[in-house]
């Protein structure tokens, strides 16, 4: 367990489980709101692990953590706010 | 040229830093990188909201043509780019504990892990083109096509650098002393992978 405190070998553990719930819930044929947000969720949080733990921006200036993070949720946004639209 | 030595004098510092608990604030890399990812992160933006809102106006459409696509292809593309960019990380740890011979060695694993997804990708294609599938068959196809297209050059950039970053770690460049050119085409190489993270679920499975 020694190896897991290094946090690149922790982000890629959990970017393969999130990858494969992912894959599951296309598998199962997954649809609609619960779908949608359950997919952005894990979508956002694998891409907060590359931000901050392959692309070492954890320790980085605020400025450069809020610049990436905040296109995370830029994009996020807008693709809940066009499934939102979509789903009315 | 300022913001280049600042990084510099901050690499030289990274080790030291890196044994103390208080959080230096560094940025890994060249300043110029993280402009030119910030830039390439925008237009991905702007693709990513343009497929959601025109899918909002042709639903029924972009439902049944999703089907269409090969999801398992897209899943181990997702497991191929998230190992590549694992192992290009580990590099970059090697440098900086100036663990040579495991620089040159985790970027080729990388290298290799993007050449999986080249391949995997193009058999998709394959199949695509085959069933004579073009940009002008549908909207959805259209996006599908250009969003995976445009990405799929961006793996071969970064392949290009991981390439450059094989050569020059073979020459012994990089190390505790200096490892900024490592950090910089690393970044864009995660930068790929971020992408894909947001593409895969968009396009393949999100309905």
């Amino acid at each position: 367990m020694n190896a897991l405190r290094n946090p690149a070998h922790r982000a890629w553990l959990v970017l393969l489980v999130a990858t494969g719930i992912t894959w599951y819930l296309g598998e199962a044929g997954a649809a609609g709101t619960a779908a949608i947000v359950a997919m952005l969720a894990i979508a956002f949080i694998k891409g907060r692990l590359v931000i901050l733990d392959f692309m070492e921006l954890r320790a980085a200036p605020l400025l450069w953590r809020v610049l990436l993070e905040g296109w995370l949720i830029l994009v996020s946004s807008l693709i809940l706010l066009a499934y939102w639209i979509s789903l009315r | 040229m300022i913001t280049a030595t600042i990084g510099r004098m901050d690499s030289t510092l990274a080790p030291a830093a890196r044994s103390t608990p208080q959080r230096a604030s560094r940025l890994p890399g060249d300043l110029a990188i993280w402009f030119f990812i910030l830039a390439e992160l925008l237009a991905f933006a702007v693709f990513f909201a343009a497929y959601a809102f025109a899918r909002a106006g042709h639903v029924e459409e972009f439902n049944l043509y999703q089907q269409t696509l090969d999801r398992n292809a897209g899943a181990l593309n997702t497991v191929l780019l998230i190992s590549g960019s694992w192992f290009v990380v580990l590099a970059v740890q090697a440098a900086h504990r100036d663990d040579r011979p495991a620089i040159p060695r985790n970027l080729l694993l990388g290298f290799l892990c993007g050449g999986g997804f080249l391949a995997v990708k193009v058999f998709e294609y394959a199949a695509k083109f085959g069933a004579g599938i073009t940009l002008s068959t549908n909207t959805f196809y259209m996006f599908y096509i250009s969003l995976t297209f445009f990405h799929f050059m961006h793996v071969i950039l970064g392949m290009v650098i991981l390439a450059i970053l094989w050569v020059q770690a073979r020459k012994d460049v990089y190390g505790a002393h200096d490892a900024h050119g490592l950090e910089s085409g690393a970044a864009y190489w995660h930068m790929v992978d971020l992408l894909w993270i947001v593409l895969f679920p968009l396009v393949y499975v999100m309905r």
